[in-house]
């Protein structure tokens, strides 16, 4: 009884809380069509500028994979006003730091310095938006560059290949099933003119967010915006952002990708699900909840039961990400425990989703769940680069600041049989992709 | 998908003697004899609490490795009269999170609570603390996940690289062999040993605080005595100094992997000498400072040859060394070596120039506030500050300990520090024309 009683007081203060004190957010949208988010926080005179480009790797046109993130890194190369590696060089030479990450609906660059250079920051931001000037050796340098970074983070890992496989079959006509580094055989063939069409192509204000976050007042921003980004005109021939969509899934997809390299192997499951969606994020709402139901914390449904009761399982989790332009995925995964096979494990994956399907949700969860939320709104504001960054993200992605700044409330107010509901609509056989992560030694024992 | 090789970030700070002020720190001592480095900010209803004991998971016994370190992965699995699971839920309904680390010299607490909520989270913190429950179901379920983990790194090349440096470097020492232990130490530890390494390890005389946020000096006070003050005067030995035998040349670890990964290094030079600061900011000139560093223009800028590669300063409490990592194909691996030991060589011999010692003060002084940038990391840096014997106002000096460094002294710690005949090269792949010297 006691227990209940504090949880309830609990619920009630941070309630209060998080609606009295909220980190201040403005939005401005610029002539050129540049639109300017300002995230608020006095605590250290510290900015961070970010400028996220409406384009990504799902952007691509077909045979040129991996051009978004290699254009990324022509970035830094010169441009006609600066040298190869000024941009950086500067930056540091202000005691500042940068960098830059591609994802398959955005390309962000951003700057973290003292807040007094601000200016200075937009000036070679607004520069290189639209004066790159690559030579021929930039282009096939970077070129091996990027096929290292390739061979690091991709080829050196069975885990990352085996994603790249699951993530190439989940989506059939997508540019999602695409890998964001590029397939090795079209990485070695991206030449200047690639990359050139591509900036030329989507590289402008009016298909670029600006979100500066820090020790900055608005209207100061806004005035620095004007002078540097406003003299830009706005690009008269951005394409309208069309892709290739998914048909109906209509047959269970499996695969088996057995690598020597592999010492542990394990299940991974995914669905096809519906994103988040300006206006209209109830069910991207519920299908979050749903990811920390099942496999968020220690107390999650599917840890409980696999982790704790069957120990079947020595791990298990779900994910889902609902900031994506189009459908997206609800993910699980779940690494066997010493002495169980593969199929045991998927099995037992199985049977506990349908136990769930079954039996709903534990209000009590559900409440814990929701609580935890509420105070992770106050611990995010000790990051305000983390909250910059999720309104870059969403606004990349299809989605207004308004319904960012609606999401909390949204999820608050998601009742257990939405989860269900939700849960009952996508976690169908029909939608799915299931891998088998193994060695060649393991697959035939 | 970042662009840059996330390197060991450097330190750092700015034209912002502003930005410092902001960081005030409060040394308290606790009625119950306990220090601690407090930041008062009462903006945001929370404090981030971060406790440090000194000695980490070198305090191993010898066959018990990987002890203290699934210990410390234990301390969340159960503790009181709560298990794993009431434990985990109890937190959640207070929307508290505690976390666990181990490392060669240092074991870490960091918790972070709301306000409101702290009163209650208090007794959960000193249960993990004080009454582990180490019960053996949750044992062999840890267990297994460190075994799983340790099997994996048998497969990683990262690994198979800095385990043969640490084993060549360091022997039978603790620093030779990996904290997490191996899967036959770990499969034999038994709840007597986890009980030992826990008394061994949490101590009153290794013990370092830090506190940042909604909380005042006085309740801090009466928080850490009532969590800390039952705590043992005393724990286990602390190991003795570690050997380094690092000597010119490469070991090539056989790995069938289309890109090598190489680590290479050899001695090098302890936090309290006076020589540190010039040899900090050698580090940056050479490979610590992102794109502009010597082995990042030549290796990846120039010619390509990787995503990244960078260096390091190692000072752990018994033994320092200076290392650095990059991986490349293959076929292109003797070419990388050749070109680093060329930089070393000329970095050695030649020393940096003015320009880029101005500018590696410049980023260094400049970039050093940038690092304050939430109650969790301040809360480490004091931590880290104290451990490192530094006094409480160094965060006003320390820029002024970057800029007083002349170019003299760079290039005499780069004579000193810098030994292209000892340089060694730990590499797992198949390298083409590279094999193991000696």
């Amino acid at each position: 009884m006691l227990r209940r009683f504090l949880t309830f007081l609990a619920c009630a203060a941070l309630a209060s809380i998080a609606s009295a004190e909220e980190t201040p957010v403005t939005h401005f949208t610029l002539d050129n069509g540049l639109e300017l988010v300002v995230v608020e926080d006095h605590r250290a005179p510290v900015v961070q500028h970010m400028i996220w480009y409406r384009v990504g790797a799902a952007d691509e046109p077909p045979g040129a994979s991996g051009v978004a993130h290699f254009l990324e890194h022509l970035m830094f190369k010169g441009t006609e006003n600066m040298e190869a590696g000024e941009f950086s060089r500067v930056v540091a030479e202000n005691g500042g730091r940068d960098n830059a990450f591609t994802s398959y609906d955005y390309t962000a660059y951003f700057q973290r310095v003292a807040a007094d250079r601000l200016g200075l920051m937009m000036q070679m931001e607004a520069d290189r938006m639209r004066n790159l000037a690559l030579t021929e050796d930039d282009v096939l340098t970077e070129r091996d560059v990027i096929l290292e970074e390739r061979s690091q983070r991709t080829d050196s890992n069975p885990r990352a290949l085996f994603g790249e496989q699951m993530n190439a079959t989940m989506f059939m006509n997508h540019g999602y099933s695409v890998p964001v580094i590029g397939w090795r055989h079209e990485m070695e063939t991206l030449d200047m003119e690639d990359v050139t069409s591509f900036y030329r192509t989507h590289y402008g204000p009016n298909n670029a967010v600006l979100v500066v976050s820090g020790d900055v007042v608005p209207d100061e921003v806004l005035a620095l915006a004007q002078e540097y980004y406003g003299p830009i005109p706005a690009k008269t021939d951005l394409p309208e952002r069309t892709r290739t969509q998914e048909p109906p899934h209509l047959a269970p997809r499996r695969l088996t990708l057995a690598d020597p390299r592999v010492s542990q192997p394990y299940v991974s499951r995914s669905y096809l699900a519906p994103e988040r969606n300006s206006g209209d994020q109830r069910e991207a709402a519920a299908l979050e909840l749903l990811a920390e139901v099942l496999g968020g914390g220690v107390t999650s449904v599917l840890r409980d039961r696999l982790q704790f009761e069957t120990q079947e399982a020595l791990w298990v989790g779900a994910f889902y990400n609902g900031m994506s332009l189009d459908q997206t995925s609800f993910g699980l995964v779940i690494v066997p425990a010493q002495g169980v096979s593969l199929e045991e494990a998927e099995a037992a994956l199985d049977r506990e989703i349908a136990t769930f399907l079954e039996t709903g949700v534990d209000p009590e969860q559900l409440d814990r769940i929701k609580l935890l939320y509420r105070a992770s709104q106050i611990y995010a504001r000790d990051d305000v680069d983390g909250i910059a960054r999720r309104y870059g993200q969403a606004m990349t992605t299809g989605l207004a600041v308004e319904d960012v700044q609606a999401w909390p409330d949204i999820v608050q107010s998601i009742t257990g049989e939405e989860i269900v509901a939700a849960a009952r609509k996508v976690l169908r056989a029909d939608t799915s992709v299931t891998g088998w992560l193994t060695s060649p030694d393991q697959e035939e024992s | 998908m970042l662009r840059r090789f996330v390197a060991a970030i450097a330190l750092i700070w700015s034209s912002a003697s502003l930005a410092l002020a902001e960081v005030e720190i409060q040394e308290i001592t606790t009625p119950g004899g306990i220090t601690a480095w407090l930041v008062e900010d009462h903006s945001i209803p929370f404090t981030a609490l971060e406790l440090v004991f000194r000695g980490g998971t070198s305090l191993d016994q010898p066959g018990k490795r990987g002890a203290t370190n699934l210990m410390m992965g234990l301390l969340e699995e159960g503790a009181g009269d709560r298990d794993a699971r009431a434990y985990a839920r109890r937190l959640e309904e207070l929307a508290a999170s505690i976390s666990y680390d181990a490392s060669d010299d240092e074991l870490s607490i960091s918790a972070q609570f709301l306000t409101e909520n702290r009163d209650e989270v208090l007794p959960l913190l000193a249960d993990t603390i004080h009454r582990p429950r180490f019960d053996q179901d949750a044992l062999d379920r840890v267990r297994a996940q460190v075994i799983s983990g340790l099997q994996s790194d048998q497969n990683d090349p990262n690994e198979l690289a800095s385990a043969a440096l640490s084993l060549g470097a360091h022997g039978d020492h603790p620093y030779g062999s990996d904290g997490s232990g191996t899967v036959d130490s770990v499969s034999a530890l038994t709840r007597d040993d986890i009980i030992a390494a826990h008394q061994g390890g949490l101590a009153m005389d290794r013990l370092y605080v830090g506190a940042v946020g909604d909380i005042t000096p006085e309740d801090l006070a009466v928080l850490l005595d009532t969590l800390l003050a039952d705590l043992p005067e005393t724990g286990a030995l602390m190991p003795d100094d570690a050997p380094v035998n690092i000597s010119g040349g490469v070991t090539v670890v056989d790995f069938d992997t289309p890109q090598s990964v190489a680590l290479f290094g050899h001695e090098g030079i302890m936090r309290d000498d006076p020589d540190f600061f010039a040899a900090f900011i050698l580090n940056h000139i050479m490979g610590g400072g992102g794109f502009s560093s010597r082995l990042m223009q030549e290796v990846r800028e120039k010619r390509g040859l990787t995503y990244g590669i960078n260096t390091f300063l190692v000072p752990k409490d018994h033994a320092a060394l200076y290392l650095g990592s990059v991986a490349t194909g293959n076929d292109r691996m003797a070419e990388t070596v050749e070109v680093v030991r060329g930089i070393w060589t000329d970095l050695a011999e030649n020393g940096v120039t003015q320009e880029e010692l101005n500018a590696a003060k410049t980023y260094l002084t400049g970039a050093y506030p940038l690092r304050f940038d939430g109650n969790a990391p301040i809360a480490r840096i004091m931590v880290g500050m104290q451990v490192t014997g530094l006094p409480v106002d160094y965060i006003a000096t320390r820029n002024d300990k970057i800029n007083a460094v002349t170019l003299d002294e760079v290039n005499a710690v780069a004579r000193r520090l810098l030994q292209p005949e000892k340089l060694h090269f730990y590499i797992a792949g198949r390298p083409e024309g590279l094999e193991t010297t000696n």
